[in-house]
């Protein structure tokens, strides 16, 4: 994806990671990084994502995304136990660059505190945050 | 030029740079300098104190070895191409090198018949610690289970790891001269991140190492979670033997590791050598080390480059794979041009005369008084023995003889049941008329020992 894009139906995380709450079951969502991280880490060749069942902490790492250059953690936005991860990223990686909110999700999570959404930015805050 | 920068002696620099607290505040303690003709004769009249294998008929072993290093081998490692870079950053002028490094990786693991290998460690033991922190990597388990029969220098520096991401090192003892199964079987639960053994072990011995595999595979049980994992099962590997054993990859082993001196370096006081570090493709990511890749340049023609950097500490800091990140370049190149002089047939020819003629030292030294073997098990290129008299004064009186028996066992393990021990090594320099005058010159020390203890 060559132009910055911050769709506006997703929470935001100051790391650069986003969530997408289900709309019809507000304890589901989907997790993945922004626009930005996969700009800044440029082409992506390894995402090793942690097992099914795992428990993730709001603003705590829960994977790293591997980039030529660079190693970065992926920061949960909210926590919560995953409950399926992409397995297409094990053999296409690049996906996250070329489509980080689409078929680049990395995780779904069923959460353990919904009103952890509270404390997440909108689009344009986020790209607020970006512009400083 | 402390006129340029205003200043008016070299000591002002350091009175006005370094701070006091830092500063030794006297004189360092050295002699005067001598003249360059007097250093010269003190330099040499230390050096004649020394005693080569080319002086001694040495059976001395216990993780390096007086092989014969061909004289192909000095020439081209002093090839200023090969002598002087340093690591390869720069792949577009570093070609030459980048194609050893992958040649060496390729034969690395025909050899131990595992997917990949680095370019190289340090040396044996770094490589074994490096193998109980991919575990680490691989499973977040806490205890490394190692066999005794690991070289002691691995166990220590496997200690030394552990003890820095609080690990535990549990060894399992012995029986008749190999890892005990029942013990080794108690040792693995389900917090074992790694099963650790050699292969032949430190006292020469051939391990079972397809059963200490399947054991520890099947002893870590699960403890029913999605995160669990088995062990990560590691050998130490004396890569001379690998044309004759079984590799360990056809053994179930994970992670192969091994000191790569003997082949094609000599002994020069212990180093420099190199570290073997092979494994199952699916810890490359978390393999220490240099790793050369195969590819193509933007003309399409085949070039090689240093690949998945991003495993390595300049960029990964503290989650990299290892705080080392090198290799042994100058070195290894001399392990795999010496693994091409040889080729597949003549590692081959090579161990099978190993066998032969350690089998034969075996059998004439344990037939003398007052030696016998310290275990039965088959061995492939070194043996041990236990001697009825003091092993140091043994060696003593056949050092005067021109003769270096092997190790003092204990000496070097530290082990109570390891007194009397002697660990004798076979390479293709010490010939039969080498090994008859060994048991000549031991027999005579032994039965001299004893007739020494008695009228003591």
């Amino acid at each position: 994806m060559s132009q910055a894009s911050y769709p506006e139906d997703l929470l935001y995380h100051p790391e650069h990671d986003w969530a997408r709450i289900d709309a019809s079951d507000p304890e589901h969502a989907t997790l993945g990084v922004t626009w930005y991280a996969q700009d800044a880490l440029g082409e992506v060749v390894f995402f090793d994502p942690p097992a099914v069942g795992t428990t993730l902490s709001k603003n705590e790492s829960y994977a790293e995304v591997e980039s030529v250059k660079a190693v970065s953690d992926v920061i949960a936005p909210l926590s919560g136990e995953i409950i399926e991860i992409n397995e297409s990223l094990a053999d296409n990686p690049a996906m996250i660059n070329e489509d980080p909110y689409g078929e680049g999700w990395m995780v779904k999570v069923r959460l353990s505190d919904p009103s952890e959404r509270e404390a997440l930015l909108d689009a344009a805050a986020y790209r607020a945050t970006l512009a400083g | 030029m402390l006129a340029a920068i205003g200043v008016g002696s070299l000591q002002e620099i350091f009175d006005r740079q370094i701070p006091k607290g830092v500063r030794l505040g006297r004189e360092l303690d050295l002699p005067a300098g001598l003249p360059e003709q007097d250093v010269f004769e003190h330099l040499r009249a230390l050096a004649a104190q020394n005693t080569s294998t080319e002086e001694e008929v040495s059976f001395l072993g216990a993780g390096m070895y007086d092989h014969y290093v061909p004289a192909l081998i000095d020439m081209l490692m002093e090839r200023s191409e090969f002598l002087t870079p340093y690591t390869p950053y720069q792949p577009e002028i570093s070609q030459g090198g980048l194609q050893v490094m992958f040649e060496y990786q390729t034969a690395i693991t025909e050899l131990t018949g595992l997917e990949v290998a680095n370019a190289s460690t340090y040396e044996g033991p770094s490589a074994v610690a490096a193998a109980g922190y991919l575990a680490k990597l691989d499973n977040g388990k806490h205890k490394l289970v190692a066999s005794a029969g690991l070289h002691p220098h691995s166990i220590e520096t496997l200690r030394t790891l552990a003890h820095g991401y609080g690990m535990e090192v549990v060894e399992v003892p012995l029986r008749d001269g190999v890892t005990d199964p029942d013990e080794w079987a108690r040792a693995i639960d389900s917090d074992t991140s790694a099963a650790i053994f050699a292969q032949p072990n430190f006292y020469g011995a051939v391990e079972d190492a397809q059963e200490l595999s399947r054991i520890a595979k099947e002893q870590a049980g699960s403890d029913g979670s999605a995160s669990d994992r088995a062990p990560v099962v590691v050998a130490q590997v004396d890569p001379i033997t690998l044309g004759i054993l079984r590799p360990p990859g056809e053994c179930g082993v994970d992670v192969a590791v091994g000191e790569g001196q003997a082949l094609g370096n000599r002994l020069d006081f212990g180093g420099p050598s190199f570290g073997l570090f092979a494994a199952r493709e699916g810890y490359l990511r978390r393999m220490p080390g240099r790793i050369a890749g195969e590819t193509v340049d933007v003309d399409g023609r085949r070039g090689f480059v240093l690949t998945l950097q991003t495993r390595e500490q300049h960029i990964r800091r503290e989650k990299a794979t290892s705080n080392i990140c090198t290799a042994q370049a100058l070195n290894a190149l001399a392990g795999v041009v010496y693994l091409t002089w040889l080729g597949r047939t003549g590692l081959v020819e090579l161990g099978e005369l190993l066998l032969a003629r350690t089998h034969y030292a075996r059998e004439r030294l344990s037939a003398l008084d007052g030696v016998e073997k310290l275990h039965e098990q088959p061995v492939v290129r070194e043996f041990a023995l236990r001697l009825d008299a003091d092993v140091a004064a043994v060696r003593r009186r056949c050092a005067l003889a021109g003769v270096n028996p092997g190790v003092d066992l204990q000496a070097i393990t530290g082990r109570p049941e390891d007194r009397g021990g002697l660990l004798v090594a076979i390479t293709e320099r010490r010939s039969r008329k080498d090994i008859d005058r060994l048991a000549e010159v031991l027999g005579a020390a032994v039965a001299a020992e004893r007739e020494a203890a008695l009228t003591a």
